[in-house]
């Protein structure tokens, strides 16, 4: 106990004593953490919205309008039964004139009534578990024959069997992009800001080498030594995160939020909630600075 | 000023055991045999990366309480001879022995603790620029554990010894060099180390501030220290008649063993080198021993 008092105590004196590099160290933590606080839950948002998308993408399978009630059960058992099916849902000719009617809007909703017979076929809608499993469900829908030619599972199906939507495979591999690129910044984002931390500190305690060199003259244990260091980047981390976190709740009363309350745009995504974010940018803060002390210090305190 | 033949007729006497003031002062002499000597080096060798030999084949041994010097040119070994005995660099070949302990078989997780049995002084003083006095003298304590009142109460009392009560809350900046040898001292011996190596430690200070340092390490080895100092201030050793080591280019060249070697009380030994070197007196006293 008074071994970890007089660590804190000598932790406070190199900060005190060195002010210039303490406040470097603390600012270049800020900077990150703001930067990363900000990102973070846009880059968060955005691949909540590119999830969104490829989540609406489901495969349709038309029916013959002759297809028997006997038929369709039986196919609705073999399809809920398949891999990489979620959910199976029935449309009836009058659940397709409805969601047509959803879609279409002003002028055009009423022309439907216009309509003396409803053209549009039953289907099935099948909910995948992942839309790259597309292709793969609509292969086993429409197995080759004996002739090598593609054929329908059942006689009530109406080939081709396509996706709802005739984009849906740009859709896939727009979101794939956009999700690679957005983990690619992230990580860039993260090794910038630990080596742009690690620096800061590695120079604050370059500085102090001959400061090191002295305390193993006078016999100090490395833990010895490196203890008020490592608490010292533990201070530096929560000051810096601190600070970075302040301006970020301030951000958020002022400018988000009344934004979120106006806009329904805002509202609409799905982000990080505030105090996990906090948690970690302040957790990250601490461990990073933390570590980089004490790894910067094995190279000056090989015996 | 004395003469090399003077000296060696002494350092017969002396080996023979007939100086006359030799037994009445009993604390001076090494202590029984049967310890093994303090310092112990045999046939080292230490080769630096690039293949230079900063020390060849070399051994030496200096018994507990005895106060002596190593002499040479610069580039002669002195300064590695003094990390080899704290395992700063470790010899290719040979032993280094101190009290007996064979320091380089020690695991070196262990090297801190050889470090805290052996005072250190440097010539550039080498204390921590971002404490007061009292605070650069007190880490010596902070990091073998002592608790805080018995820190609180040596501090002080080894700050009078060395005659810097009254700047105990400066930081080295505002000292002058000898007094920042003081501080340094102060730190290399608040634990009272069996041992006490100073590697140049007059470099930078001027002749009476120097004596006034070596006076207060001879103060030190008359408590039963033993004191190794490295210089290359021939005239200051020639005064001071103690043992002399000479080292040529990583070699021991010349061992004189207690040359001209007689006891006297730190006051008698700073006015003979006062004397000596042709310096007026100024009090650096602080009533230690009177």
């Amino acid at each position: 106990m008074g071994r970890f008092v007089f660590f804190v105590s000598e932790a406070f004196r190199a900060l005190r004593r060195s002010a210039a590099p303490s406040v470097a160290a603390i600012v270049t933590i800020v900077i990150t953490t703001l930067l990363l606080g900000v990102l973070i839950p846009v880059l968060w948002a955005s691949e909540g919205k590119a999830s969104d998308v490829r989540d609406q993408i489901d495969l349709r399978v038309f029916l013959y309008d002759d297809a028997s009630r006997a038929e369709i059960d039986s196919l609705q058992e073999k399809l809920a039964a398949m891999p990489h099916v979620k959910g199976v849902e029935f449309c009836s000719k009058k659940c397709a004139v409805e969601e047509l009617e959803r879609r279409l809007e002003g002028d055009l909703k009423g022309s439907i009534s216009e309509l003396n017979s409803n053209p549009l076929p039953k289907s099935f809608n099948l909910d995948l578990d992942d839309p790259d499993n597309l292709e793969a469900v609509r292969a086993a829908l429409m197995p080759p024959n004996s002739a090598g030619k593609p054929t329908p599972i059942s006689p009530a199906i109406d080939p081709p069997v396509g996706d709802s939507r005739q984009d849906a495979k740009e859709i896939r591999e727009v979101t794939g992009a956009v999700r690679y690129v957005l983990a690619g910044i992230a990580v860039l984002l993260l090794v910038a800001s630990l080596l742009l931390v690690a620096n800061t500190i590695r120079l604050s305690i370059f500085a102090r080498r001959r400061e090191v060199e002295v305390m193993q003259l006078v016999g100090a244990t490395n833990w010895f030594i490196r203890w008020p260091f490592m608490i010292e980047g533990v201070i530096v981390g929560l000051a810096g995160a601190g600070t970075a976190v302040g301006i970020l709740w301030v951000c958020k009363e002022v400018i988000v939020d009344p934004l979120a309350d106006n806009f329904n745009l805002i509202d609409n995504f799905s982000t990080m909630a505030f105090a996990p974010l906090v948690l970690m940018l302040v957790g990250a803060a601490v461990i990073v600075s933390a570590l980089g002390s004490g790894i910067t210090l094995r190279r000056f305190l090989r015996v | 000023m004395p003469s090399i033949t003077r000296r060696s007729t002494r350092a017969r006497r002396s080996e023979r055991g007939q100086h006359p003031r030799r037994q009445s002062h009993g604390q001076r002499r090494p202590r029984p045999s049967g310890q093994p000597p303090i310092i112990e080096v045999n046939e080292a060798t230490v080769v630096y990366p690039g293949g230079h030999v900063a020390l060849e084949r070399l051994s030496l041994q200096i018994a507990r309480g005895e106060f002596a010097f190593v002499v040479g040119p610069t580039g002669c070994g002195k300064s590695t001879l003094i990390k080899m005995l704290i395992r700063d660099v470790e010899p290719a070949a040979g032993t280094v022995r101190i009290a007996g302990k064979d320091i380089n078989a020690m695991p070196h997780d262990r090297t801190p603790y050889l470090r805290r049995r052996i005072g250190m002084v440097f010539q550039d003083f080498k204390l921590l620029s971002n404490r007061t006095v009292y605070d650069n003298v007190a880490y010596a304590l902070q990091v073998i554990g002592e608790p805080r009142s018995q820190i609180r109460r040596k501090v002080p009392e080894i700050l009078r010894l060395v005659g810097l009560q009254a700047k105990i809350h400066n930081y080295p900046d505002e000292l002058s060099g000898g007094e920042q040898q003081r501080v340094a001292i102060a730190r290399a011996f608040v634990n009272h180390p069996p041992l006490l190596l100073a590697d140049e430690p007059t470099g930078n200070l001027d002749p009476e501030t120097s004596i006034g340092i070596m006076q207060l390490l001879y103060r030190i080895n008359r408590t039963g220290t033993t004191v190794l100092v490295v210089t290359h201030d021939r005239e200051m050793v020639d005064k001071m008649r103690r043992r002399v080591i000479a080292l040529e280019e990583g070699r021991l060249v010349r061992d004189e063993a207690e040359a001209g070697y007689h006891d006297e009380s730190t006051q008698e030994f700073a006015a003979r080198m006062r004397d000596a070197m042709g310096v007026d007196e100024l009090d650096y006293d602080s009533g230690f021993e009177h």
